[in-house]
Formats: C-alpha cells, sequence, structure tokens
C-alpha cells in the first residue's frame, strides 16, 4: 500500500502528514490529528455522524479517502467554538435541548452549518430535508430542528447587524 | 400502602412525602429558586457543553500507549458444522499479532462459552459448530485496524452447512436442533404462565363477544448510533484489568467478568465513559467484549474493538420477536371481562434476554394494560433458532412494548366489533382513580393512575370529535383517513428485592453523596446514563433537597472503581431506583447537617426547621445557618464526638415498580396510490409522576415517539429461509430521520407515584411503548370498513397497497 504526503488546512491550521493511500478522511481527522469530535456511526454513507465541512461543503468523511483533501480546507467540530465562545448552533442546540448523547451532535452541526451557509433563511421543512443525511436516536429531530431555527435566526441577525 | 411496610427501617423514617393520597394535576412543581434550580425548572443540561464541542469521550476515542486492534472473522451461514480454521496466511501478515480461536479460549480456562443473563449459556468462540449468521467465529489482533481488517480476510475456515431454521414454530417441532451441546435434543427452552386459567376459561365460555387475533412483533434492532465496542488493557505488573466499555451497567459487567474469567474482582475496573447511547442494547454481554479483554491478557497490551455497523445490525442488539395469539372477552354491555394469551418468543440461538432472573418473558403479564377485567391468563413458551440471540429491551422495560401493543390492538379490535368509538370504550373500561393500589388479574399492585384524565386530555388537544365527523365526511368521498388510539401502562423501576434479580445480583440502585468544605459536593451513582441527562437531573433532585445550587454538584456514573454498585440504566429504572437513592442520601445527610445547624446556633434540633437551603429557628428565621455554612463547619468546627465530614451513601431497594402512562393519539392519512401512511398528527399525554427537569422530559419522550414510530412503519430485521440477514446496513434497515419524523404534541398529567420519595415514576421509554399501537391502530380505523382487522407493524407501503389492492380501493 503506497504513502502519499498531503497538505491541507484543518480549522485553518495548516498540517502536512504521510497517510496510507487508502486512509479514510475520518480517520486520518480522529487518529492522525487527533480530533475525536468527528465520529462513526456506519459503514454505508447513512448516519453523517462522521459529517465535516471539505471546503464548505458538508462531506461524509468516511467516504472519503485523506488524500483526495490534498489542498483542501477542512472544518470539524472543534473550530465551531475556537475564540472560546459557542457558535450560535452549539448554542441552539444547548438552549432548545438539541442533543442527548451527543453521539451524532457533531455531524448534526456540521451539517447544519454547511446548509446554513447555502440557505440562511429557511423554512422547517426545509431544515427537516437539510438534515435528512444525519440520523439521531435519541432526540426524535423536532428539537434539532429548533435549534437550527434558533441559530438561523441569530446569525441572520448578527449578519444584519454588521 | 401494603408495599410501605417492604421498606426498611431507616428509609421509612426518611420517605417522607410518600403518601397514598395522589390527586392528578398538570402543573410542575417548583419548590426552589432558579439559582438552587431543584425539581421542577427547565434547566440547560449540565453535561452538553462537552458534547456541543466534540469534547465527549467515548470509547472509540480512548487511545492507550501501544494499544492493539481487534477484528472478527464472523460466519457466512446461520447453521454449519466447522471443520477447520487455518489462520496461518494471516499471522504471517505484517502487524497481525494473534489470532483467538475457539480452542484458544478453551484452554484459556474454558472461556469458549459464558454465561447469559437469562442463565443460559452462549458460546464466545465456536470450536464444531455456528449457530447465527455473523457470529463470531474467530478474532485476529494487528498493530492497526485495517490491518486486523486486512487480515480477517485471510482466514480459511472450512464450514460444512447444516440446515437453518429461522421460523419459531418451525423450530418447535425439533427437526433441527440448534443447541445440540444440551442434554435435552429439543429447541424448547421455557414454559411460562400468568395468571388464572380456569376462572379465564370461564368468562370466555360466557361472554357476550369474543375477539381473536394474531399479531407479530417483529424482530428490529437498538441502533444507537454508537456502535458496541471495548478499550481492554491488562496490566501485567499489577495483574489489573482496565476495561473501557460501552456498557449500561458497567458493576453487573465487573461481577460477570470476574466470574467468567477468575480474576478477582477488585483487580478488574470497568469504566464506561459517554455512551453513544443504548436502548437496552448494551446491557448484555456480547462475545466481542470477552474476546477483547482476552485478548489483552495473552497479548500484555492494550486491545481496542469497535464494532462495525454492519456486525452491529447482524450479531447483536436484537429486540422483540414475539408471536401472539390474542383473545379479548367482553360481556354485553361492552365491558371486557378477560384475556387470553398465548405466544411464542423466539429468542435466537441463545435465551440471552435481557430480563431479570425470575421473568423469562419479562414483565409481559402488564398486558391487561390499563383495563379493569375479572380475569387473565397468559402462557409465553421460549424456543431457539438459528438467528442471534435477540431480546434486548428497544428502549423499553421488559416485554412491555409486546404487552402494550396487543392489549392495545385487541381494545380497538374489540370496540370496532361491537361498535363502540374507541375512545368511549376506553373510557368505559378504564381502571378508575379509586380503584388504585389496584391489584391487576396478574398479579400486579399499580401505584397509581388516572387514565380518564390523561385520554380526556389527549382528546381535548385536538379536538377528538370533530376528527371523527372529518373522518365521516372524508370517508363518504372516499378519502382514507384513521385515528389511533394507545392508551397504556408501563411497569417500570426494577425492581424489588424480593422478587427482581439479575443473575442473582438484586435489582437496588445506589448514590453516594459528598459535599466539600466550600460546599461544592460530589454525587456518584450505580446507573449509567446514555444521554438521559443524569448529570443534570440527579444534580436537580440533590438540589432539591439540600438546597445546594445543582451547578455546585458534580455528577458522575460509569467507573466501577469510584462509583457506588449498582445495576445500571435501563427498563426507565433510573429515576425510580437512583433517583430515590440520591433522596435517601440526601436526607441522611440533612439529618447530619441539623445536628451541626443546632452545634452551631445552640438550639436544640428540634427548635430548628427547614427552609430550602437552611436550617432556620422556628419563629425567627434570621437566625439560620445555610447548608454551605455547615459544610464548612462539618470540617472545621463539628460538635465533639460527632464524626467530621458531610457524606452519606444509600442502596435503595424499591418497595414496588412505578407505573407511568398515558394517552396518545394519531391521525393518518392513507396515500389509495401507494400505500403510504402519513402521520398527520400526533398528540401524547405522559403522565410520569413528579417532574425533575420538563425540558429533559419533553425531549425523552419526543425521542421515544420517534422510536415508537421507527418500528410501526419502517423498522425490521429480516433473514431470509437460509438464516441469511437482509437488513445488515442502515441502507436496507431504515431508522426515521427529520423528514419522517411528525411534529410531536406533548400534553401532560401529573399523577405522583405514593411510594416513590419525590413522586417520580420513570419516562424514557413510555413513549416507545404507547406510540406502535396508536399508529397501527389509526391504519386499521382507516381501513376497518374495508374489512381489513389487523396490520402487523411495520406498516410498510407495500403491506397496506396490498390491502387496498385486495379490496378493491387501488388497482
Amino acid at each position: 500500500m503506497s504513502d502519499h504526503e498531503i497538505t491541507l488546512t484543518i480549522n485553518g491550521e495548516s498540517v502536512t502528514r504521510s497517510v496510507e493511500a487508502r486512509t479514510l478522511l475520518v480517520h486520518f481527522i480522529r487518529e492522525d490529528l487527533s480530533l475525536t469530535g468527528t465520529h462513526i456511526g456506519c459503514d454505508t454513507t447513512s448516519c453523517g455522524a462522521c459529517t465535516v465541512l471539505v471546503n464548505g461543503k458538508p462531506v461524509k468523511s468516511c467516504t472519503m479517502f485523506a488524500v483526495q483533501a490534498e489542498g483542501a480546507e477542512v472544518e470539524t467540530i472543534e473550530s465551531l467554538a475556537a475564540a472560546g465562545k459557542l457558535h450560535p448552533l452549539q448554542e441552539g442546540f444547548w438552549e432548545k435541548h438539541g442533543l442527548q448523547c451527543g453521539y451524532c451532535t457533531p455531524g448534526m452541526i456540521m451539517s447544519a452549518k454547511g446548509f446554513l451557509a447555502q440557505n440562511p433563511n429557511p423554512t422547517e421543512d426545509e431544515i427537516r430535508h437539510g438534515i435528512s443525511g444525519n440520523l439521531c436516536r435519541c432526540t426524535g429531530y423536532n428539537k434539532i430542528v429548533e435549534a437550527i431555527q434558533y441559530a438561523a435566526e441569530k446569525l441572520q441577525a448578527a449578519e444584519g447587524g454588521e | 400502602m401494603p408495599q410501605l411496610d417492604d421498606r426498611t427501617e431507616h428509609h421509612s423514617e426518611l420517605a417522607e412525602g410518600v403518601s397514598a393520597n395522589v390527586p392528578t394535576t398538570d402543573e410542575v412543581q417548583i419548590k426552589t429558586p432558579a439559582k438552587i434550580c431543584g425539581m421542577g425548572h427547565r434547566k440547560k443540561r449540565k453535561e452538553d457543553p462537552r458534547f456541543l464541542q466534540g469534547k465527549g469521550n467515548y470509547v472509540d476515542d480512548v487511545k492507550l500507549p501501544g494499544m492493539l486492534y481487534m477484528d472478527i472473522v464472523r460466519s457466512p451461514y446461520a447453521h454449519a458444522k466447522i471443520n477447520s480454521i487455518d489462520a496461518s496466511a494471516a499471522l504471517e501478515m505484517d502487524g497481525v499479532v494473534a489470532v483467538i480461536t475457539g480452542e484458544d479460549l478453551k484452554a484459556a480456562g474454558d472461556l469458549h462459552w459464558m454465561p447469559t443473563l437469562m442463565s443460559d449459556t452462549q458460546m464466545v468462540l465456536p470450536i464444531d459448530k455456528v449457530v447465527y449468521y455473523a457470529q463470531e467465529v474467530c478474532a485476529v489482533i494487528a498493530t492497526s485496524r485495517y490491518v486486523a481488517a486486512d487480515a480477517i480476510e485471510q482466514v480459511y475456515v472450512d464450514y460444512e452447512p447444516l440446515d437453518a431454521v429461522v421460523d419459531p414454530f418451525e423450530a418447535m417441532q425439533d427437526k433441527v436442533i440448534v443447541r445440540d451441546d444440551k442434554e435435552k435434543k429439543t429447541n424448547h427452552i421455557w414454559h411460562w404462565e400468568a395468571g388464572d386459567k380456569a376462572a379465564t376459561d370461564a368468562i370466555f365460555k360466557d361472554a357476550a363477544t369474543v375477539v381473536k387475533e394474531k399479531l407479530y412483533i417483529p424482530r428490529i434492532h437498538v441502533s444507537s448510533i454508537e456502535t458496541c465496542g471495548m478499550v481492554a488493557n491488562y496490566n501485567k505488573a499489577r495483574e489489573h484489568m482496565q476495561i473501557y466499555m460501552t456498557s449500561q451497567a458497567p458493576h453487573a459487567h465487573r461481577t460477570v467478568f470476574a466470574l467468567v474469567s477468575g480474576l478477582p474482582e477488585h483487580k478488574i475496573q470497568i469504566i464506561s465513559p459517554d455512551i453513544g447511547g443504548g436502548f437496552g442494547g448494551k446491557v448484555p454481554v456480547y462475545p466481542g467484549y470477552v474476546i477483547c479483554a482476552v485478548a489483552s491478557l495473552v497479548t500484555g497490551k492494550p486491545v481496542k474493538w469497535i464494532e462495525d455497523r454492519s456486525e452491529n445490525l447482524q450479531a447483536d442488539s436484537f429486540a422483540r420477536d414475539y408471536h401472539i395469539e390474542a383473545e379479548m372477552a367482553a360481556d354485553k354491555d361492552g365491558k371486557i371481562t378477560g384475556l387470553r394469551v398465548k405466544t411464542l418468543s423466539d429468542c435466537g440461538a441463545a435465551d440471552a434476554a435481557a430480563n431479570p432472573s425470575k421473568f423469562p418473558a419479562g414483565l409481559y403479564s402488564i398486558c391487561t394494560g390499563s383495563y379493569d377485567m375479572k380475569s387473565a391468563h397468559i402462557e409465553v413458551d421460549g424456543v431457539y433458532t438459528t438467528k442471534p440471540p435477540g431480546g434486548v429491551a428497544y428502549r423499553c422495560s421488559f416485554r412491555v412494548t409486546e404487552a402494550v401493543h396487543m392489549i392495545e390492538r385487541m381494545t380497538d379490535i374489540m370496540a370496532h366489533e361491537i361498535g363502540e368509538d374507541p375512545a368511549d370504550f376506553r373510557l368505559k373500561n378504564f381502571i378508575r382513580p379509586d380503584q388504585f393500589p389496584y391489584k391487576s388479574p396478574t398479579g400486579w399492585e399499580y401505584d397509581s393512575g388516572n387514565y380518564e384524565a390523561a385520554l380526556n386530555k389527549a382528546m381535548d388537544m385536538l379536538d377528538y370529535r370533530a376528527l371523527r365527523k372529518e373522518q365521516a365526511e372524508k370517508r363518504a368521498r372516499g378519502e382514507l383517513m384513521g385515528i389511533g388510539i394507545s392508551s397504556f401502562t408501563e411497569v417500570v423501576g426494577a425492581g424489588p428485592s424480593k422478587d427482581y434479580d439479575i443473575l442473582g445480583i438484586k435489582m437496588f440502585d445506589s448514590a453516594e453523596i459528598r459535599i466539600h468544605p466550600t460546599g461544592k459536593a460530589m454525587a456518584r451513582f450505580g446507573t449509567k446514563s446514555q444521554g438521559q441527562g443524569h448529570e443534570t437531573t440527579y444534580a436537580q433532585i440533590v438540589a432539591e433537597e439540600l438546597g445546594l445550587p445543582a451547578d455546585d454538584i458534580e455528577v458522575e456514573e460509569g467507573d466501577t472503581d469510584t462509583a457506588p454498585y449498582g445495576l445500571g440504566t435501563y427498563a426507565s429504572r433510573s429515576t425510580p431506583t437512583a433517583g430515590a437513592a440520591a433522596v435517601m442520601a440526601a436526607r441522611k445527610i440533612k439529618a447530619k447537617a441539623k445536628k451541626i445547624a443546632a452545634h452551631l446556633l445552640e438550639v436544640g434540633e428540634d427548635d430548628l426547621e427547614w427552609n430550602i437551603d437552611r436550617f432556620q429557628v422556628k419563629g425567627s428565621p434570621d437566625q439560620a445557618k445555610t447548608i454551605q455554612d455547615i459544610a464548612f463547619a462539618a470540617y472545621t468546627n463539628h460538635p465533639q464526638g460527632m464524626e467530621a465530614g458531610l457524606e452519606a451513601v444509600d442502596y435503595y431497594d424499591p418497595p414496588n415498580l412505578t407505573f407511568p402512562f398515558g394517552s396518545y393519539i394519531c391521525v393518518v392519512d392513507i396515500d389509495k396510490g401507494t400505500g403510504e401512511v402519513k402521520v398527520r398528527r400526533f398528540v401524547a399525554v405522559d403522565d410520569c409522576g413528579h417532574i425533575i427537569n420538563p425540558l429533559i422530559v419533553e425531549g425523552q419522550i419526543h425521542g421515544g415517539l420517534t422510536m415508537g414510530l421507527a418500528p410501526a412503519l419502517y423498522e425490521e430485521i429480516v433473514y431470509d429461509e437460509n438464516g441469511q440477514n437482509l437488513s445488515g446496513t442502515f441502507a436496507d434497515y431504515l431508522l426515521p430521520t427529520a423528514v419522517e419524523s411528525p411534529k410531536w404534541e406533548l400534553g401532560k398529567t401529573i399523577t405522583p407515584s405514593p411510594h416513590h420519595p419525590i413522586g417520580a415514576k420513570g419516562v424514557g421509554e413510555s413513549p416507545t411503548v404507547g406510540a406502535p399501537p396508536a399508529i397501527a391502530n389509526a391504519v386499521v380505523d382507516a381501513l376497518w370498513h374495508l374489512g381489513v382487522r389487523h396490520v402487523d407493524i411495520p406498516i410498510t407501503p407495500e403491506k397496506v397497497w396490498k390491502l387496498l389492492r385486495a379490496n378493491g380501493v387501488t388497482d
């Protein structure tokens, strides 16, 4: 199995590492970079627990090789409260009780972040479809939808205020 | 209340607030200010900041120096003889450290078999034959998970396929024997009965109406988003085994490991870190855990085993699989008089259900439900098939979901049969509030209930009578709309030690509270949250009792070295057992605090009264010592002759189970072209007694309802005739997404438990138990006029479409 040197930006920091060609991006993130906030919940690209942003778009990192992220900007859950303040999505999930066991939460939040970037003012139905690639077994989704609505409003208000 | 007599003496003294007088209200009781945040406050969860920032610590996040990885070779056959296992090619691969087979486990002290929680036996790794598809055959230990995954492909197993037996009725004929390791060559495992057969038969003889139905509650899978896993770390120098494990019951698992392995129990530490959902699937001990621990013992290195989703969906965490034949009798006035039930429980290849020892069919005899009837008789037989062991709970208290589905379907069938509105029929047949404590015909003593209040509230919330009118108009136009009710009674909080144990260990639970000199506290429990929010609710219980702010109380669970012994979290037992233990431990502390306050204020104890967070002199409230003052004094200025410190531990043995209940109403529209069932509205009125945190209770109900919707409409583990699992990935086994999950409409009534010290009952599972029959009843209600009496869950578009086609509704 051939090894390759890759350079990419992860949460704003440039990293260079040698990886096996077959290394999945999720394993690279979790094991090589020790960023364990990104989780694995299935092996069929169904559950979305491993969702990260690659160049701003939500990607299921269990279905992408690390070498495919060469030169890319990758964002994981660990980047969101980097300045010590919770992101409006994190705030929304906390306020609205949008999480229980917390396992799907990082993927759900990253998926929502990518979705809101494309659709900053979504309807409830659009939110439900927007996160339909992310499975949650605990919450029944209603409170996740409320959490995303909370964040959308807060982000819109911040946008308007600038 | 006769149950109170069963309390230990000190518990009787501490059980203030316990009474038989339990009027129903709908207001959440709040006694503490927001800064203390005791019971009733909608407190945001204390555990959330770490989860929101990706700083949770799940088993797969544990990384130890020199750690090895395990992967498992699994059987491609449901039933086959093993002629040989050749691992030589795997062992030659770079990075492969060891291969562990059944022979190796046998040599290590007969570890190739293990006991199940039901005192049956289950193979850890096979020597002669495999008995289910995806069964663990041997394990490879390697330096990386990729190498381990490569190496399992290089293990050559010579199988000789045998006939599979997938259908439990066929298994009862004993043509194919699943467990030929047993002395008795039969697939029949056990027979269990409850109720009075002769009295029930007599009632059926005299009944004005009898309805009969066959129901299948299919095999389903809990599918927590985190699969099962372990990191085992044996330290040879210390002869100490440290285990990180996805465990809902770490103490019980420690004892099982000690008994199975022969390692002394004080040399085993089980840490159940953050758990990514459990729902019963993380109660049993699966073969992978045992192999992983042995792998660490053998190699002397930490070994990690994390199941793939497809392994998880094919080999473990299965629930239900009950084949039910039920009959209900009613008199000429439409009063239910009796229930007669025969059930076949498909256990798979081992009886590894997670039930209390004396209850092979769990608490299934709760199946007379919310209805007052003269007599009932229940028979259940357990049978082996060549399927993986089943019988975990799927967010349910030991077979209560099967019981509730049956009684709620039968009640609806009876109402339709005699031409009564299903709501009116229920209101007529409910156990009345004045009948509590109610002795059921199968021997339960229901603690409290007010079923009509819950149903009336649900009916008001969606204007039930108007919906019936709408339905009639739509039916006249040929549209298919249905309204389904489920007025369920749950039974949770196992349980009183005289009846409830797992492998002999009584089902008490525990709490230990230590208050530090500066008035901050640590509280540890024998339970283990998997998302239920224990770090918040337990803190609120202690805050309520002691007046310490909930934010000043650190709650810890899951480490067997530090937490007091308990039986863990499942069957909605945490609040009924460990929650009560928290109250009792707090009251022990309060008793000591009162002595310290009397000393500090130089008054007699009898001159003091408690006020939220302080002891004050009666009639002179400005003379007071807060709990923080008292805590400081407990270490700096305690009375001569008194032990220093302010802490207590309590092992709570509940006097009875608790009986949460509720009424759900579901409105469905059925697409005549596709057979798709669309849930238009779903109103859920739950009564779980006193509420500790309304935000968390709502979250539990939402999640439970979606896990009730799932088996009603989508989920089923399907096997082909050879015993191959056809639902082995999330592409085949469909969990509801945000698109399928309806907007749940919640209501509540509050009827406290008379025997629980804070009147709470538990709530996590009620909605999973109550929701499926509401949905199924709605579908049948929409189709009854076409002659449809029953549809088995999951009610897929295909099933409905076929019914519509058979009845000429669609072509």
